[in-house]
């Protein structure tokens, strides 16, 4: 078995390399002419033009992901990378066992976290060590550039291991040009990160790291890739729980090996060898710990693990028993008993699992179930359903490759491309259940898409070479014969097989240079705007740019007592924490359901009762966005909705009716008598109804909402206002200390 | 005990009247001072007509100062006027702080040396220039938004001297007309926006008459906590910049509601205390300037420049109510050929102008830092007034000995004091070359090693 997996990846090779140096030629055929004076080998010929655009895709995807550092500034904007971004930093000063230990008492206050049991580090301590290597070749750096360049530098990488995976996959030769275009065509999920100093930057390289290494270990059935694939998988779980993804689809694919009949000792050493050591690596990391060997979602990793173990142990009987009736007998029996073995052992583990944590992976199973259980979740964008435009948006022209890369993989089906088709489909599927996993399947996208321009383009290419010995007219007629060379490519003897052979290569280049654009643009309109400064056009067409988000944070930053906390929605949290560098009740990490629902309960009660809550809590102050004088959208009276959902799903005493009035949001005069109550309105609207926004408009006309708030006269008894940013977006208020009782 | 305590105090006139019985050759014929209040810093502007009445030349001339002024004097400077009013030059004189072991009520001095020594029965006349800072005191002490800022300046009527005065008069201005109180030391008089105390006859040493003025302030109170200048030294033909600064407003605190609606709608009553804008003068030829803080770039500054200077208006993030703080960097660059010099001796020395570019601040703590480059040795510093100076060694790109900092530190800085100041070092200039070196030979190792890889074979097994 060893003798034929190894034969079997000799072939592998052998055919990606007898194809390649005479696809080179003819990619390369315009050029040949001039190279031909210069009397490179054909073989030296092709390295060097893979390495150099090798480089330059890699120089390409790290500076596409320049835009928001040119456009804004060197700076970490986005919610989860200001937290990233500051327990690097204290990772840096603090030393790997400071930040282990660490307990943060600046968040979830009364609560804390604990830093180190309850996130992912391989983010963190990546950059770290950059910085330290940095720091050791005496590069005076800052830990903020680190941070920030970090991404596009691992998006760089990513593009460098999609080629090798590409290239792995490739007894399809992928060689030169295609691999440009395959990479190229990496840059828009690589633009998805780009305004992260997020866990999946690292998470997509160490994903498809694994990927790749494990491919490659299928591939050669050997020790070494395996190990590294292991490794590879502790990476990823260290930086991102989409681990769980790996963790389920590896021995997904494997079980569809195992059906399909391709089962090798390859295999079996390459899964088990990954398994158990990726099992053992993954459980070093604290957040995860048992839950690995623990929880459901890693069951099917270990079920396949055993399974296999049966199908061996089966080989070696079937080896020993000569007899095919005692063979089946035994069959039964073991069957039987490892069904019986297995169910119990199932239900004993299932009573041990805790449910904490897993609400994210069953929305990944039934996508309607967050909306109706847990509204934290859905209320956060990035879980909601992908809209088909914007998979549209993200992925262009490849949404119509992929079809065709499917149907190039199934024609030469093989062990990685099987991996690849069942990666291309499993992450679609979840990327339309959840938007932010389009970034999960776009490595798999971009891949297959270039399996399909590669094929293309090799069979276009080799009918162009094929008449290229016959004299033949200009390429002039080739535009208007496009349609009939698709049925000229099945008959070779058809007339203007080349014209239309060389008419579908410059509609393919066309299309793909359409795509590069699109990717481009992509990145710089939409994955560009960091969301800490709002843009907007001025009234004579000029751009303004508002900064309120950080005059905000600097302020509580400077201006208020050290040990203050401060009260917000929990979308600001990592922000405070990190800008303001002020204690908060809740934040991004939502771990803490009730937490959160008794903050958003303070916000949609009356003042008199909130200003209880906050008493208990020991707010400090509160934080409130408010969009209405400049029209941004995404503020707190907007999100109000869900703070009331939040709430009333932990506190009953908050009725989402109450809010509504015939099922209708509004805040104008219209509005419910509570809602104009709350503190929340009242926060938001305080003093706001003497302003005017807009000519011509009536003072207290709500430029986000397009309506004349209900209620000007806001008095606040509890509270004052402490600090207003120059636009109005972001509201302090002071918690007044309890007044004297004589 | 009391006993001893009383008779201290009867000692202690007595033994001052001994010492300074050489100060007594000089009186002071006439006085006139006048203090300017309509900052936050305090100058005091003192014309004196000086007489010898003892025997022999006197060559110094002593100021002294009640102690709780002395801790808020921050600059004295003292002058001769020459010529006549159009061709008026000015001739600075020497001043050192200097300790009497039996100052009265711990009043402290600075003497003056004169230019020439001042021989019997002589007169002479000089300017001297005070300023204090931190020496308004709001009250009352926290103001809400709406509220305009008063402020106390105490003084004495009349100058504290060592020296007997024939005649005195001291002039007060005011920011507005808006006094509320005034001490009176008749003959004292209001006049719009200014005070006259005085004139007075014939004023003993040491005469002593406290004096309280209540007005209104509404100046910015502008002042930088602590200041760290590095000035970065490259001799590639650049010199950074770098100024951290640590701004406050020191003026009444705010209290209460900050109402942003009152701040836009009545920019004139609301926060009239208040400031948003500084601006900071920097020198001509300035290049990539940038403002930011922690969290990143501040958007709102602009730069004029012209060929005599540049001017950098800044915002910070949000206006400055009392009480409120900014911290904030600014960092630029410099064309080396106008800062670096070769002094006569081949030594080279950096020149630059000490102090804080911003206008009408105060700064509290000072610390430059003069980074040189690496591999410059016996470095020293040349500062036209005392200063802390100690050496540090800093790490910046591709460094292995490091670079010498030269450090200065100096407390209680105002804008007068913007002077220019040197550090002199000696470099040879085969260091400039050390780095380009160092990334040349790792890049050509890099390249031999890669050579060398993919001209061996290390598997372990023939195939």
């Amino acid at each position: 078995i060893r003798n034929g997996g190894k034969s079997d990846s000799v072939n592998g090779h052998k055919s990606g390399s007898n194809q390649s140096p005479s696809l080179k030629s003819d990619l390369i055929s315009p050029t040949m002419f001039n190279l031909k004076t210069l009397k490179l080998k054909t073989k030296q010929q092709e390295l060097l033009i893979r390495v150099t655009i090798l480089c330059l895709v890699y120089v390409l995807a790290f500076i596409t992901r320049l835009f928001s550092v040119l456009r804004y500034e060197s700076m970490i904007h986005e919610f989860d990378p200001c937290f990233n971004y500051r327990t690097t930093l204290f990772l840096t000063q603090k030393g790997f066992y400071g930040f282990w230990n660490w307990f943060d008492s600046e968040s979830w206050y009364p609560l804390g976290r604990i830093i180190g049991d309850t996130l992912y580090p391989g983010l963190m301590v990546t950059a770290a060590l950059m910085y330290w290597t940095l720091r050791f070749l005496r590069f005076a750096v800052h830990i903020r550039e680190v941070c920030v360049l970090g991404a596009p530098f691992f998006a760089s990488n990513t593009t460098l291991v999609a080629y090798f995976f590409g290239k792995e996959i490739g007894d399809l030769g992928f060689r030169g040009r295609p691999c440009g275009s395959c990479t190229d065509s990496d840059l828009p999920w690589l633009h998805l990160e780009i305004r992260s100093y997020d866990n999946e930057g690292v998470a997509i390289f160490a994903l498809l790291l694994t990927f790749y290494l494990f491919v490659k270990a299928v591939n050669t059935g050997s020790l070494a890739w395996a190990l590294a694939s292991a490794f590879g998988y502790f990476y990823m779980v260290s930086a991102w729980g989409g681990y769980v993804f790996i963790i389920n689809l590896v021995p997904l694919y494997v079980m569809v090996l195992l059906i399909t009949g391709r089962y090798s000792m390859r295999l079996y050493v390459a899964y088990n060898c990954m398994y158990v050591l990726g099992m053992l690596l993954a459980m070093q990391i604290r957040f995860v710990g048992f839950q690995h060997v623990q929880s459901g979602e890693h069951m099917a990793a270990m079920g396949v693990f055993f399974l296999l173990q049966v199908f061996y142990f089966l080989d070696w009987v079937k080896h020993m028993l000569s007899d095919t009736k005692l063979f089946q007998a035994f069959l039964r029996i073991t069957v039987t008993t490892a069904v019986v073995v297995g169910v119990v052992a199932l239900g004993a583990l299932q009573l041990g699992i805790s449910h904490h944590g897993r609400a994210a992976s069953t929305l990944l199973l039934d996508p309607t179930y967050a909306k109706d259980h847990i509204p934290i979740i859905a209320s956060v964008s990035e879980h909601q359903p992908t809209a088909w435009s914007s998979f549209m948006f993200d992925f262009h022209s490849l949404l119509f490759l992929f079809p065709a890369g499917l149907y190039f993989c199934f024609k030469r089906l093989s062990d990685a491309t099987i991996f690849l088709v069942m990666y291309g489909l499993t992450s679609m599927y979840f990327a339309g259940v959840m938007v932010r996993l389009i970034l999960v399947a776009t490595p798999a996208v971009c891949l297959i898409s270039a399996i399909a321009v590669s094929a293309t383009i090799k069979n276009l290419t080799r009918l162009v070479r094929a008449k290229n010995k016959v004299p033949s007219t200009g390429s002039s007629k080739g535009a208007s014969s496009t349609k009939s060379s698709s049925k000229a490519s099945l008959d070779q003897s058809l007339p203007f097989q080349r014209n239309g052979a060389i008419a579908l290569l410059v509609g393919a280049f066309y299309l793909l240079s359409k795509y590069a654009t699109h990717c481009t643009w992509v990145t710089s309109e939409a994955y560009s705007s960091p969301s800490i400064v709002l843009a907007a056009r001025g009234a004579y067409g000029n751009r303004v740019i508002f900064y309120d988000y950080r005059e905000a944070y600097f302020w509580l930053r400077q201006n208020t007592p050290p040990d203050a906390k401060v009260m917000s929605w929990w979308d600001y949290g990592y922000q405070i924490t990190a800008m303001g560098n002020r204690t908060v009740i809740v934040d991004n990490n939502t771990w803490n359901n009730t937490h959160i629902a008794t903050v958003g309960r303070a916000m949609s009660s009356y003042e008199d009762e909130a200003y209880e809550i906050m008493r208990s809590l020991d707010v400090d102050y509160v934080l409130v966005v408010f969009g209405g004088v400049t029209g941004y959208s995404s503020d707190d009276i907007n999100k109000f909705l869900w703070m009331v959902r939040i709430g009333g799903g932990v506190f009953p005493v908050i009725k989402e009716p109450d809010y509504l009035v015939n099922g209708e949001y509004r805040v104008d005069k219209g509005a419910a008598p509570k809602m104009l109550n709350c503190l929340m309105y009242k926060l938001s609207y305080y003093r706001f109804g003497e302003l005017m926004t807009e000519y011509g408009k009536p003072p207290g006309y709500d430029r986000a909402r397009g309506v004349e708030i209900g209620n000007k006269d806001v008095k606040l008894e509890y509270l004052e206002e402490v600090f207003t940013t120059s636009n109005w977006i972001v509201r302090i208020y002071k918690v007044k200390p309890p007044n004297n009782r004589w | 005990m009391e006993a001893r305590l009383c008779l201290i105090f009867f000692l202690l006139p007595i033994l001052s009247f001994l010492s300074l019985s050489d100060a007594h050759d000089l009186q002071i014929v006439n006085a006139e001072r006048r203090i300017d209040l309509t900052s936050h810093i305090v100058k005091v502007f003192l014309t004196f007509k000086v007489e010898n009445t003892g025997t022999s030349p006197a060559s110094e001339f002593l100021l002294a100062f009640p102690p709780a002024q002395a801790d808020h004097l921050a600059l004295v400077k003292a002058a001769v006027a020459t010529g006549k009013k159009k061709k008026k030059t000015y001739i600075p004189l020497d001043v050192n702080p200097t300790e009497l072991p039996d100052a009265p009520n711990g009043a402290k001095f600075a003497s003056i040396s004169l230019k020439n020594p001042l021989n019997a029965g002589e007169t002479a006349t000089f300017e001297v220039l005070l300023e204090l800072t931190h020496s308004l005191e709001p009250f009352p002490a926290e103001i809400s938004q709406s509220e305009s800022q008063l402020v106390y300046y105490h003084d004495s009527a009349i100058i504290l001297s060592p020296y007997f005065i024939k005649q005195q008069t001291t002039f007060i201005k005011t920011p507005s007309t808006r006094v509320e109180s005034f001490s009176r030391v008749d003959p004292t008089n209001r006049v719009g926006t200014e005070l006259k105390y005085g004139p007075y006859a014939d004023r003993a040493p040491y005469s002593f008459s406290p004096i309280i003025i209540h007005f209104e302030n509404n100046n910015p109170f502008a002042v930088v906590e602590e200041l760290v200048r590095e000035i970065e030294v490259s001799h590639w033909g650049s010199l950074q910049i770098t100024e951290h600064y640590k701004l406050a407003h020191a003026g009444a605190r705010h209290k209460g509601v900050f109402s942003r609606v009152e701040y836009q709608s009545r920019p004139t009553i609301s926060g009239i205390s208040s400031f948003k804008h500084l601006l900071a003068l920097l020198p001509p030829r300035v290049h990539s300037v940038y403002y930011r803080d922690e969290i990143g770039n501040i958007s709102s500054s602009h730069l004029r420049s012209d060929s005599r200077k540049s001017e950098l208006e800044i915002e910070p993030r949000y206006p400055l109510f009392g009480g409120w703080k900014a911290t904030f960097v600014i960092g630029y660059g410099l064309p080396l050929q106008d800062f670096l010099f070769e002094s006569p001796d081949g030594r080279r020395y950096v020149n630059f102008s000490f102090g804080c570019p911003l206008l009408e601040t105060v700064v509290d703590k000072l610390t430059i830092k003069v980074v040189l480059p690496e591999g410059s040795q016996d470095p020293s510093a040349e500062v036209p007034f005392p200063v802390e100076q100690h050496l540090e060694t800093s790490y910046s790109y591709l460094d292995v000995v490091g670079r010498t900092v030269v450090v200065l530190e100096k407390t209680n800085v105002v804008p007068e004091q913007n002077t220019p100041f040197q550090v002199y070092y000696t470099f040879k200039p085969f260091f400039m070359l050390a780095e380009p070196l160092m990334l040349a030979s790792a890049f050509f190792l890099f390249f031999v090693a890669c050579v060398a890889y993919l001209h061996m074979d290390f598997s372990i097994s023939k195939s």
